[in-house]
């Protein structure tokens, strides 16, 4: 069994006072489950989970959590990150940060993208 | 067909969901009527690269064809996890 649970994390400056989470009811739902499913397909797994919140949470708070169950841990460890990936840049959710001064959407990453480049040749 | 907007772009246009009367034959033929309405829209949709677009709740491109589409959303990149 692995499972992965993701936090708020503070910015360095540490003024983040509270994060939005959006996401589009129906498309998501559908993304998760289909995430969860391909890894069911690409390894032998006893059982694959996958849970994002959304709304407003506060720093420490969790934000989601994978979690996969396999005979061989290469394929629970590997599967997990597969979710991971796939969850970051294929699941529609959209992070907003609110600091003192303001509120600001946070920009994907290049490289969140690139980490499903992967999983195309495995 | 709806038209639904998520994160800075519902905020730059001002609502989150629409109703559109449409014949436009591709998302980047939506995307050019919507923009020629108002300063809004336009913004909105100043830099299609910054921006990902769903056709009935599937990831897809601008050149997507919208012939029996009922929804179509716009959005910038996932940033969940």
């Amino acid at each position: 069994m692995v499972s992965f649970t993701g936090i708020v994390r503070n910015r360095p400056d540490g003024a983040l006072e509270a994060m939005e989470i959006e996401h589009y009811p129906g498309m998501t739902e559908a993304a998760l489950e289909q995430i969860a499913s391909e890894a069911m397909e690409r390894w032998v797994l006893s059982d694959a989970l996958v849970v994002h919140r959304f709304g407003v949470l506060k720093v420490g708070e969790p934000i989601m959590m994978v979690a996969t169950a396999a005979r061989h841990r290469a394929d629970a460890f590997a599967s997990a990150e597969f979710l991971m990936d796939y969850l970051k840049s294929r699941a529609p959710f959209w992070k907003k940060e609110y600091v003192a001064t303001g509120e600001a959407w946070v920009e994907a990453r290049a490289e969140d993208e690139a980490a499903l480049d992967r999983w195309q040749n495995e | 067909m709806d038209v639904l907007y998520f994160a800075w772009v519902r905020e730059r246009i001002g609502h989150p969901k629409e109703r559109v009367e449409t014949d436009a034959a591709t998302v980047a033929d939506l995307v050019a009527e919507l923009s020629a309405r108002e300063e809004r829209y336009a913004m909105a949709f100043s830099d299609l690269s910054a921006l990902r677009v769903a056709v009935d709740q599937d990831l897809a491109d601008f050149d997507a064809p919208l012939d029996g589409v009922r929804e179509v959303a716009f959005f910038p990149p996932m940033t969940g996890g």
